[in-house]
């Protein structure tokens, strides 16, 4: 009995290897092994943890922006949060804010976009890409008008640890990136929080219906996203010493790419966290790639284009075998 | 000219690892009504994505106004003849009803842009024959009814010179004078020589209206059966290939039960669906809700289960005045509700059987954040083994289960619950008659363990069987409500279409 309930549990090979962000972590396999026989570099720890420092804010950002997707919706507003967030920090820190209070304003500059975004979106009912659009320009406007347009020093404080600090030769930035992942897992796979984003997902109707409050699990997976571009804003703003309005500019994009890759798919209802950490390090080792065999940067945003293009399009041949 | 439209000669259609058709060999006469009936996964839809172009045969030969034909595109079969008016309706929503009836094959004038005149006219004409010249062909699909919608459908293969139509379930989403209207047009087409290809869950229309009955079985051609002399029991007897237990009823409670009153509602509102109902539900008794799609059936249960938040109206559980807000308070007051439409509100469909059926379990039992993995899994299996649901593992997808069993896993989801009521929107819709044999078995033990059901259904059938009491709405009223013992057919129907009881014998 207990051998026969084991075995109606776990699921064949054969479908745990046909899961996106398993293909997709072959793929991350094949890359680094290929990239290993081209370049002595590559395979060093020194460089590895160089491509993960660099990939820990989409990864970080990823997360949030995973769970939104999932739920159906999207952000674009995630990296300008990040610069809002960074600069809100810099400037009570100019107002001679300990160093603890400055990380709780970082926090709290990335947690209040984030809930309007929510509220917005599911009392508002705006769509999600019009309400985070919206956003992105709000957040972006604001960094440069309580900065000036100008950029923020940092003086050097233990806030500076999480952007630039070392536990041995590991970088803080990535433990903190591993933690989160980690939880972000858990949270989504182990809560009933994570279920009902799933559940949410599939059918907002049947999950009203099944007693779920849809608002304000909505409401929650932006605020949380808008968390995570504040722990961001800490991470960058101690890697680089300066908060700058155009700080994590752009950076939507890549963390949609990294999401997508990773095999969470934009019709939302499914995917796996740690997909996004996968899609993340595969941009990465790309673009760490470009830089050993000094390929020109154009060609690299060729390349991540077409990355982006072939994962999605690899998702959604799948989608169509699997209906015919 | 043979006297056949359409042989069927030893066709298989092998898909990986299952054999859909074996071995199928008939022949479809010029000008009749043919019925197939099977269960779900009998090979009805296989076979008619054979016939219609989608599919091709793995082997065996189709011959087709008397010559042989291997179709390899739905455009092929279309254009020797063969039209297929699918489940789910293919209209183009915002286009006109003459775009859709010409689309693909617009007509154009001589200056190559397209000629709305003809099209018009040709499609007046179409629809007229049809009997349904009232249905404006510059109009929007999006403005029509769903049996008018078919109606387009129909218009659309006609107006190609079908000379085989294939309806699959076309009286699915239909109301009774609709599905009446809808048979009367097939036999029409019938006397102009159009043969019908007629598939459908519905048996009493089998009866009513096709001239010849075939029997498929995983993916067998059972038997040709002739519907003057067959009867209902025989062909299900044909279609389970077992003998049917259709007439097992239940053990009725009588109307002067002392079964406690569980749920009163009062004057309950909502403005345009439902108009100021009161009703009564007692401790294990099961109440039947019928009507005419749009009578506001569904809303009123909706209501009840709070999905529109707080409504006009009073309701008292166990005699004690309630308040409910949402869902999620009257989960919590110990109903629950297996709404209609099982794919869209229902399901959960890229998530697993076990996940389906433990969401609601999981949030209102579990004391921190965390879901309890082994008790909910437990459960699952405890649930899967109780009602016989079929699935090779709890983990599997939803999806992938059959619709029968989709419904089962809605219904543990609400049994875990323990609750007082469970409200029923049309649960057996589209699901094949083996698996509905077991879900009204289901719905009597239900009530067996004292659990008060509410059975909203269209099928008169399965409400007269069912239902201790059954309850009729006609345009968001209720008309009346009839002990089991004075329940009939007539007077049902009576009620629905809102005619006073006696007028009518």
């Amino acid at each position: 009995m207990k051998a026969s309930s084991k075995n109606k549990q776990s699921i064949s090979l054969k479908q745990f290897l046909s899961r996106p962000e398993i293909t997709m972590t072959f793929v991350l396999i094949i890359f680094c092994l290929a990239l290993t026989l081209a370049s002595d570099v590559f395979a060093t720890p020194q460089n590895i943890l160089n491509i993960l420092r660099q990939i820990a804010v989409y990864a970080i950002l990823g997360i949030g922006e995973a769970y939104i997707i999932i739920t159906g919706g999207i952000d674009l507003s995630v990296g300008s949060l990040v610069g809002w967030s960074a600069c809100v920090g810099g400037v009570v820190a100019e107002w001679g804010w300990s160093p603890g209070m400055v990380l709780i304003a970082m926090l709290v500059a990335g947690i209040i976009p984030g809930i309007i975004n929510g509220i917005l979106v599911a009392w508002v009912g705006l769509p999600p890409f019009i309400a985070t659009l919206g956003m992105l320009n709000i957040a972006y406007g604001g960094a440069l008008m309580i900065t000036k347009g100008f950029p923020i020093r940092y003086r050097g404080t233990w806030l500076h640890q999480f952007g630039g600090g070392y536990i041995g030769i590991v970088p803080i930035s990535v433990i903190v990136t591993i933690v989160l992942v980690i939880i972000g897992y858990v949270i989504a796979e182990h809560t009933i929080f994570g279920r009902n984003i799933y559940a949410l997902g599939n059918s907002e109707k049947a999950a009203k219906l099944s007693g779920i409050k849809t608002d304000y699990v909505k409401i929650m997976t932006y605020a949380i996203t808008g968390l995570l571009a504040g722990v961001c804003a800490v991470i960058q703003v101690g890697l680089l010493g300066t908060a700058d309005a155009s700080l994590g500019q752009g950076a939507e994009l890549d963390v949609i790419a990294a999401v997508v890759i990773g095999g969470i798919s934009m019709s939302g209802g499914e995917g796996n966290i740690f997909g996004v950490l996968v899609g993340a390090m595969i941009m990465g080792v790309l673009r760490n790639a470009f830089v050993l065999l000094a390929v020109s940067g154009y060609a690299q945003i060729v390349a991540l284009g077409v990355v982006v293009v072939i994962a999605v399009a690899v998702d959604s041949l799948r989608r169509k075998k699997a209906t015919v | 000219m043979s006297e056949y439209i359409c042989r069927i000669k030893n066709i298989t259609k092998e898909f990986p690892g299952v054999k859909a058709l074996n071995n199928v060999s008939f022949d479809i006469k010029r000008g009749e009504i043919h019925a197939i009936v099977g269960e779900n996964g009998a090979g009805k839809s296989t076979l008619m994505n054979i016939l219609s172009g989608v599919y091709q045969q793995s082997s065996g030969e189709l011959e087709f106004d008397d010559e042989p034909v291997r179709f390899t595109s739905t455009k092929m079969a279309r254009q020797k003849g063969i039209s297929m008016i699918h489940q789910e309706l293919s209209l183009a929503q915002h286009m006109t009803v003459a775009e859709n009836v010409f689309q693909g094959r617009m007509l154009k004038n001589r200056f190559g842009f397209v000629d709305k005149k003809s099209m018009h006219e040709q499609t007046k004409t179409a629809l007229e024959r049809l009997g349904a010249g009232y249905i404006d062909a510059n109009g929007l699909v999006s403005s029509l009814g769903i049996s008018q919608k078919q109606l387009v459908e129909i218009a659309k293969a006609i107006s190609t010179n079908a000379k085989l139509l294939i309806m699959d379930e076309p009286t699915a989403s239909l109301t009774t004078n609709e599905i009446d209207f809808l048979l009367n047009v097939m036999r029409g087409l019938r006397e102009e020589g159009v043969s019908i290809l007629f598939i459908t869950h519905k048996l009493e229309e089998v009866l009513a209206v096709a001239d010849t009955i075939s029997v498929l079985r995983d993916g067998e051609y059972i038997i040709r059966l002739d519907p003057k002399t067959t009867s209902m029991s025989e062909m299900i007897h044909h279609m389970v290939g077992r003998k049917s237990d259709f007439n097992s009823a239940r053990e009725f409670m009588d109307s002067d039960s002392s079964s406690p009153v569980i749920l009163e509602v009062k004057n309950l509102s909502v403005p345009g669906y439902v108009d100021d109902v009161s009703f009564q539900l007692r401790k294990g008794e099961v109440l039947g809700l019928t009507g005419l799609v749009g009578a506001g059936r569904s809303e009123l249960l909706n209501a009840v289960f709070g999905y529109y938040g707080q409504v006009k109206g009073e309701i008292f559980l166990k005699g004690e005045k309630v308040t409910i807000r949402s869902c999620t308070d009257a989960i919590s007051k110990g109903i629950g509700l297996v709404p209609e439409n099982r794919k869209e509100a229902g399901l959960f469909l890229k998530m697993a059987v076990r996940d389906n059926m433990v969401l609601v379990y999981a949030r209102t039992h579990s004391k921190g954040p965390f879901m309890n993995m082994k008790s909910t899994t437990d459960l699952a299996e405890e649930y899967i083994e109780k009602i016989s649901i079929k699935t090779p593992s709890i983990m599997q997808t939803i999806v992938n289960l059959s619709g029968g069993n989709q419904q089962k896993v809605i219904i543990a989801r609400w049994l875990l619950q323990k609750p007082d009521i469970l409200m029923l929107d049309e649960p057996t819709h589209g699901i094949d008659v083996g698996a509905k044999e077991e879900i009204y078995a289901l719905i009597n033990d239900i009530a067996k363990q004292g659990i008060s059901v509410i059975l909203l259904s269209s099928e008169l059938p399965e409400i007269l069987r069912m239902s201790d009491r059954v309850m009729v709405m006609h345009r968001g009223k209720l008309k009346g409500i009839l002990d089991h013992k004075e329940a009939e057919q007539v007077k049902i129907m009576n009620l629905i279409f809102d005619q006073e009881i006696g007028m009518t014998t």
